[in-house]
């Protein structure tokens, strides 16, 4: 499989967090390119989700400089990402419990609406079209997620690898251009990861979206990633293809505990 | 074999794709196939079905399909595979649908015996497996695949996208527009019109060779039996590999013009038949077993008022519901209470089973017990039951309206002659027997006797009334060792009515008494455990609670004590039986594509539990490999506890 990865889109420099007294983040610089997959790894509490926090706009770090498509960020809140076609899933899954798979789904497409409440709330002028048009952009990732069978079932009554799906589906009826995935794969069985590694290779392949991933699963990130940042304890300690990454004596160390 | 009156009588119409070009003249706006695509049900009428099969039969004749050539049809049931079909005939070729889950190395056998040169496949799924098996095929020249996703990275010159296919076609038909009508005007009614591959109870698949005449005039005994209109329905939804789905959503479908309807997904095939609430149902036993025993367990949940109303009107429905579907008498107090319960109770729940605008709903493929068969027919459902094999274009007999009798098949159908050989084998002749066994003379001459009746290999009789009853298959009747004939079959299919039970094998030939594997339902009996707080983590551990194993017990003291009054089969009461590990799958062979027990296959794996239970004890200590769906292996293991059932003494025979 031969893909073209493009230019730099995402770059951070120099990113430090703090909450109080405590270094979430210290001096961490890496970049995203277009097109690719990109993993964060490190051990718990290494401060990869804060990483994803800071791309989306949910913390803002103290010192550092972000650089979206060149241009560089000032102060961002993360529905300007949700804008900037930047979208995510959560660690722990944020789905509305009660409602069904398609509504659930349909609430991604929330920021490409035109129609204002008013509108939606009598089924009156553009809404209606529209609500058309969207319903089959959400048809479209129902098809490609393979989920039709549970369209109308409430997103509750679902086994846990079915709502990371739809949780993934969510953040595919935005049509982003990148997409940022917490842990996607946390919790599953092989075959429900199996599954959802063949989704996020085929987002990637189909539709071309740069790929965040947080993952725990070794075997994973090295299987699907194009290139890899380890995290330790807040700081970067390894930046590169997965194979050189692999063999990184300092993320060995981390890994595996040696010299602790 | 097809009679020069047949071909008569046909009026020009005599193959398949001649059929469908006059629905295409006659009526082209009607509608022919329905398929949901992203959410919304889609329509093909007539017209642009035949304007699509044009296309697909001169792309397949640029590739270089030839009069003559198979093709090779892997997929769920698609209306371009449907098409695919018609496209090869109007060529003079013959389809040869596979069973879309088995697993490449069961393909290869049928795709190397059939000289498969062309294939039309569903999507990259199948794809994968022809690939996995190309080395082994050097004939297999063009894959064509429906679903174009996923398959972006594959570059072989030999795969085609089924649109690419057909423009080129539409390109060719534009070029020598005379070209198609003439090969279709050279289709011979006695031409193979499909090659349906027996699923191989015994030994290899063999390919069933049937001619055009012969599936058009099993569908027309059928149409004509229960007047089926052209503004039919069906949901088509069974292998298209098999020969059932062959003759009702292909044959008849082309031959009464009704409009078949694809699901969208294996998984949707419940809510897609509420959708489209079909006129004309098919289904084996196994699904309205599942379909009332899921009722069953809702009906569990319901509140006091609905379940008690439920339970009043399903004994009223009992009493006189089959009654008044077959015109008979009934009282009218009787009457008025069933009308009540059709109100509040058999009409909803129609409507739930999406069988509200049923005019006839089949099942065949094997026996069904005969409360199951009763609980549809009293809430309104003409069910009724068909008996037929691949040989016979699954047309033998039917059950007419009005002359229902739940322990037989019905009556010969129209055009079908049936005798009853010495030994209590059914023999069969019509014009809907097959023309061979593909490549296999020998097979052949060996199915067909020297009068021309082909053996159905069912042990069967004729009532009174001239109606066929089928006790099992002819090989499997055996007798106990004092002599009393043992049929498992006839016992298995009572002990899966419970809806506790999925599978049941019983063995017992040549031996004092019968014993059984016992498969449970996940649905029903996890539903039941949960309902009385017993912990379970799957299949195999809710198969070893000792509360499980008495409720069996329970089950199949029931079966003994009906069986008692059986003045046949008084002998074969169940002894002792185990609930086995694992379900009994087609992935480990245990089960054929169709879902029957290859009751051999499963005595020879599991000897040491048929020993165990013989040999009186208590326990047995079993490991078994299992195959996951994607090729993986596995293993089960699990200590079973064999139980002893009560069985009841038979009342001395009247001298």
């Amino acid at each position: 499989m031969s893909k073209k990865i493009g230019d730099v889109i995402l770059d951070l420099q120099n990113i430090s967090l703090r909450f109080g007294g405590v270094k979430a983040l210290t001096d961490i610089s890496f970049d995203v390119r277009e097109h690719e997959i990109r993993s964060i790894i490190g051990p718990n509490g290494a401060g990869k989700s804060s990483m994803l926090n800071v791309i989306n706009g949910v913390y803002h770090p103290q010192d550092g400089k972000i650089f979206w498509h060149g241009q560089e960020r000032r102060k961002m809140e993360p529905h300007m990402a949700a804008q900037q076609n930047i979208a995510r899933t959560f660690q722990n899954i944020a789905l509305f419990k009660g409602m069904s798979v398609l509504d659930n789904i349909m609430t991604g497409r929330i920021t490409k609406m035109k129609s204002n409440f008013i509108e939606h709330a009598l089924w009156f002028g553009r809404a209606k079209n529209e609500e058309l048009e969207h319903r089959r952009k959400v048809e479209e990732v129902i098809d490609f997620l393979e989920i039709q069978h549970i369209r109308k079932t409430p997103v509750g009554r679902l086994p846990y690898g079915l709502q990371k799906r739809v949780e993934l589906g969510r953040a595919l009826a935005a049509e982003p251009s990148m997409l940022l995935l917490d842990e996607p794969m946390a919790g599953m069985n092989v075959e429900e990861k199996q599954d959802m590694c063949r989704f996020i290779l085929d987002v990637n392949d189909q539709f071309g979206t740069t790929i965040v991933l947080i993952e725990h699963d070794m075997g994973v990130v090295m299987d699907i990633s194009d290139r890899v940042v380890v995290l330790d304890y807040g700081k970067k300690i390894g930046d590169g293809l997965p194979d050189d990454v692999k063999n990184n004596e300092d993320v060995i160390r981390a890994y595996l505990g040696a010299g602790h | 074999m097809p009679t020069q009156a047949n071909y008569a009588a046909l009026d020009g119409l005599h193959t398949f794709p001649r059929l469908l070009f006059n629905h295409a003249r006659t009526r082209p706006n009607a509608p022919a196939m329905r398929e949901k695509y992203l959410g919304i049900w889609q329509t093909w009428s007539w017209s642009e079905v035949a304007e699509r099969v044009r296309a697909l039969a001169c792309g397949l004749s640029e590739l270089g399909f030839k009069r003559g050539d198979n093709l090779a049809i892997i997929g769920d049931n698609r209306p371009h595979l449907y098409m695919m079909m018609t496209a090869a005939q109007c060529l003079g070729g013959v389809p040869v649908p596979l069973y879309q889950d088995a697993v490449a190395a069961e393909m290869l056998f049928v795709l190397q015996d059939a000289s498969i040169r062309f294939a039309i496949v569903e999507d990259q799924e199948q794809v994968d497996k022809l690939l996995e098996i190309r080395e082994q095929l050097p004939a297999l020249e063009h894959i064509v695949y429906d679903d174009p996703r996923g398959m972006r990275h594959y570059n072989q010159t030999f795969l085609h996208d089924i649109h690419a296919l057909m423009e080129m076609g539409r390109i060719h038909d534009r070029n020598h527009p005379d070209f198609l009508n003439g090969e279709v005007e050279k289709g011979h009614y006695d031409d193979t019109s499909v090659m349906l591959y027996t699923s191989g109870t015994t030994g290899k698949p063999k390919g069933v060779c049937q001619t055009h005449t012969a599936f058009i005039a099993a569908a027309q005994g059928g149409v004509q039996v229960d007047r089926m209109g052209a503004d039919g329905d069906i949901l088509s939804y069974l292998p298209m590999a098999w020969v059932g789905d062959h003759l009702f959503s292909y044959a008849q479908a082309l031959v009464a013009g009704f409009t078949i309807n694809c699901p969208e997904s294996g998984d949707t095939v419940m809510s897609d038949l509420r959708e489209i609430g079909p006129t004309y149902y098919f289904a084996p036993p196994r699904v309205f077993e599942s379909l009332l025993t899921s009722v069953m367990i809702r009906m569990e949940d319901a509140g006091k008022l609905k379940y008690r109303m439920f339970h009043h009107f399903m004994e009223v429905a009992k009493r006189c519901g089959a009654d008044i579907l077959d015109g008979k008498s009934v009282a009218f107090g009787e009457r008025m209470q069933y009308a009540l319960g059709n109100l509040l109770v058999y009409g909803p729940l129609r409507n739930v089973l999406g069988m509200s605008r049923i005019k006839v709903a089949y099942t065949a493929g094997a026996a069904i017990g005969p409360d199951l068969f009763k609980f549809y027919r009293s809430i309104g459902i003409n069910l009724k039951q068909f008996y037929g094999q691949t040989e016979t274009c699954a047309y033998v007999c039917m059950q007419p309206d009005s002359q229902i009798k739940f322990d037989s098949v019905g009556q010969p159908a129209p055009g079908v002659d049936i005798k009853i050989a010495d030994n209590g084998e059914v023999l069969v002749k019509g014009p809907m027997l097959l023309k061979e066994y593909y490549k296999r003379p020998d097979a052949t001459a060996e199915s067909i006797n020297g009068d021309g009746y082909f053996l159905t290999g069912d042990a069967g009789f004729l009532d009174e009334d001239g109606h066929l009853k089928i006790i099992d298959r002819a090989k499997d009747v055996g007798k106990l060792s004092n002599g009393a004939m043992f049929a498992p079959n006839y016992i298995e299919n009572k002990l899966k009515f419970f809806q506790y039970v999925k599978e049941a094998v019983c063995f017992g030939a040549n031996r004092e008494q019968v014993c059984a594997f016992i498969n449970i339902d996940m649905g029903a009996v996890g539903n039941w455990a949960e309902r009385r707080g017993i912990a379970y983590a799957g299949y195999t551990d809710l198969a070893c609670k000792i509360e499980v194993l008495e409720l069996l017990r329970e089950c199949i003291e029931q079966v003994n004590a009906d069986l008692v009054h059986d003045t046949m089969m008084a002998d074969s009461q169940v002894h002792r039986f185990l609930i086995l590990h694992k379900e009994l799958d087609p992935d480990d062979d245990e089960l054929t594509r169709t879902r029957k027990v290859r009751r051999n296959f499963v005595a020879e794996k599991y000897k040491v539990l048929i020993d165990a239970l013989y040999e009186g004890k208590t326990n047995q200590f079993i490991e078994t490999e299992v195959k996951f769906e994607d090729g993986r292996r596995g293993k089960v293991s699990a200590d079973l506890k064999i139980v002893d059932a009560k069985t009841f003494p038979i009342a001395k025979k009247a001298a």
